[in-house]
């Protein structure tokens, strides 16, 4: 018989159905339930993570600005390089990938060692920018634990010349000297951030969002003409080398716009590699150091008494015997001159003369005149440490100190103050402001001296660097020069030593219509020679002769060779 | 029914398709604008490296001494020298 072919009718009871059905419902419910739970309330915390998985915030770097003297050449520019750095738990090399390693890098095999082995870090940076193509034959070697970084390094095609001036920025790419210290916040510029899709292979596939865009730094144009400043640095060099000085610094101002078109210092260094640096080089003389200026400060005191109506330039002054005692002090003259008008004291440089003529001012006043030409505040060209200097106040100072003071003594000013205060004579009584930074506009300065003045004190200071003057050898052929020399005992202790100086000239060029003002200082030279005529002012007619040809200023003066004086000459003061 | 059933099939389809289509051309696209960008930072390093040459070979002390020593040029006599006065009018080109 068979089951199929008489099928027995089977009556279920229908409670089991009923249980499938609400089995089945539920399930069905538990999975609307979960997916509801899912899509609606947990969405937002369920796409953040699905999106981790596959979107990176990618950094992107920003270049820090060029730094550009006036016509365009660059001074510093960043380039990309690479940092070797590497996880010492993680790095397996064979011996032979080491030595290769070390060759490419430029480390002793054994230094590598010590520097993966001896440490519990596990972050060693094995060698800091190297160049591109290096980098990309350290990836070839496939070590792994071996990583690279991008960087930016910093480079200084100017090198020496341009050292001062420039600056330099730190291994992470921040400011630490000079204009890119003081510029740091303009050149840096920021780096962004973007959102990206990636995919398995590290593609990027997609951009979701930019999180913040990447600001490159600004170029900065500079006022620096880099064929001036060569020229000036290979002057001050040659000079301090030949004096056997300790040290030498040079500023020169263009008198319409006030930009720096020079700054030299002696001794510098090489500012891509600064392996060995020491105070001296590092010192900004121009700006940052204090010294006294001796007699280059007497056409102040001159000017002064013009200003005030006390002399003419023809007025006589006594200065015979060449000495002058005042409460136990003597001011001595380097050679006695008798009676000479005032023209006379400015062009022999007679202590003596300015001495008697500061006496018969108001102290109030040739301090207040002191300060109009800028001493004894800083010059606001925004360059870190720039040195105001001193000008003590008028009613502490003693009679010898209000004649000294007339000849540069007992106050302290920097190079590039002294330059700025002789743009005054320059540009008929107006004091200039200055930029470091390209103008290249004419600008109005602050009156401190009426222009009457003004061009007296030209015709004085060119006479200075005539025949008979203290600076013959500031001469240039072509052009007519105006200047004045200074030569001061070094501070030392306390006191003045007896046979260190500091030779200086200050002085502008044409005389009849000034475009260049140049102010030079050279530091102890002492190879025989100290005057300022003698060892300042040749490097001003150096420069001077090829800035103007450079600048193509028009001759005022016929192109005839100069006759230079004999030895001893010429007059000579003695601060 | 069936028939409008088996067209919407269709054109939903042929959306799909484009769709997929479209998100493949975009990435292509962003790909492509993707390694212009790079290439347009690798010509923008090389031209700082450039200019760092150039600067570099046309620093003023190279020049001088290019030109004294190479060339044997040299600053002319200044009795050999004559200076041209511009008329006024002239003067500013």
């Amino acid at each position: 018989m068979s089951y199929a072919a008489a099928p027995v009718p089977v009556r279920l009871p229908i409670w089991r159905a009923r249980f499938v059905l609400f089995a089945f419902v539920s399930a069905f419910a538990v999975l609307l339930g979960r997916s509801l739970w899912l899509q609606a309330v947990q969405t937002g915390f369920l796409q953040e993570r699905g999106e981790a998985r596959y979107s990176r915030v990618l950094e992107v770097p920003a270049t820090r600005g060029r730094i550009l003297d006036r016509r365009g050449d660059a001074l510093a520019i960043s380039t990309p390089v690479k940092s070797i750095w590497a996880i010492p738990e993680d790095l397996k090399a064979t011996a032979a990938q080491l030595r290769q390693l070390g060759q490419l890098l430029g480390v002793e095999p054994r230094e590598l060692e010590r520097r993966l082995t001896g440490t519990s870090r596990d972050f060693v940076y094995l060698k800091r920018q190297i160049p591109p193509e290096t980098a990309a034959r350290v990836a070839e070697l496939g070590i792994p634990g071996l990583y690279q970084q991008r960087e930016f390094r910093r480079y200084y095609p100017g090198g020496e010349t341009m050292a001062h001036v420039v600056g330099f920025t730190g291994v992470d790419d921040i400011g630490q000297e000079g204009i890119e210290l003081a510029f740091q916040a303009s050149l840096a510029g920021a780096s962004g951030s973007r959102r990206v899709i990636k995919d398995r292979l590290g593609h990027v596939v997609e951009d979701i969002e930019a999180i913040r865009a990447a600001q490159d730094g600004k170029d900065l144009r500079l006022a620096l003409d880099s064929k001036l400043q060569s020229l000036a640095f290979t002057a001050l060099k040659h000079a301090v080398e030949t004096h056997k000085a300790k040290g030498g610094a040079l500023v020169a101002l263009d008198t319409r716009t006030g930009e720096v078109l020079a700054l030299a210092n002696v001794p510098s260094y090489n500012p891509n590699n600064r392996a060995r640096l020491t105070g001296a080089q590092l010192r900004n003389r121009v700006i940052t150091d204090l010294f006294e200026p001796g007699s280059t400060l007497k056409p102040f005191t001159v000017a002064l008494a013009l200003d005030l109506g006390q002399v003419t330039p023809e007025t006589v002054i006594q200065t015979a015997p060449g000495r002058l005692t005042i409460a136990r002090h003597t001011i001595h003259d380097a050679h006695a001159g008798g009676a000479m008008s005032v023209a006379q004291v400015i062009q022999k440089s007679s202590n003596v003369g300015a001495a008697k003529i500061a006496l018969s001012l108001p102290r109030e006043e040739m301090r207040e005149n002191f300060r109009r030409v800028g001493f004894g505040a800083p010059p606001q060209l925004g360059f870190p440490g720039e040195a105001a200097g001193k000008v003590r106040e008028a009613r502490t100072w003693r009679p010898i100190e209000q004649a000294t003071m007339a000849y540069g003594h007992g106050i302290s000013v920097s190079l590039i103050q002294l330059a700025r205060a002789y743009t005054a004579f320059a540009r008929d009584g107006e004091l200039l402001p200055l930029s470091l930074v390209r103008t290249d506009m004419p600008v109005a300065g602050r009156q401190v001296l009426s222009a009457e003045t003004a061009r007296a004190m030209r015709a004085m200071l060119e006479a200075a660097t005539q025949p008979g003057g203290t600076a013959p050898r500031a001469r240039v052929m072509g052009w007519r020069v105006a200047g004045k020399t200074g030569t001061a005992h070094k501070l030392e202790n306390g006191g003045y030593a007896s046979h260190k100086y500091i030779a200086s000239f200050v002085g502008f060029a044409p005389a009849s219509d000034p475009r260049l003002v140049i102010a030079v200082m050279i530091d102890e030279p002492s190879a025989g020679q100290y005057y300022g005529g003698a060892v300042a002012a040749p490097v001003f007619a150096q420069v001077m002769q090829g800035a103007l040809r450079l600048m193509n200023v028009p001759h005022d003066a016929p192109l005839t060779p100069i006759e230079l004086p004999g030895e001893g000459e010429e007059a000579r003061e003695s601060t | 029914m069936a028939k409008l059933n088996l067209l919407l099939l269709l054109v939903l389809l042929a959306c799909a398709f484009g769709l997929v289509t479209s998100q493949h051309q975009g990435r292509k696209a962003f790909a492509a604008l993707e390694s212009e960008l790079a290439r347009a930072r690798e010509l923008d390093v090389e031209y700082g490296q450039l200019q760092l040459e150039a600067s570099t070979w046309g620093l003023h002390a190279r020049v001088a001494k290019v030109a004294a020593d190479t060339l044997g040029l040299r600053a002319p006599d200044p009795r050999r020298v004559r200076v041209i006065e511009l008329a006024p009018a002239q003067s500013r080109p």
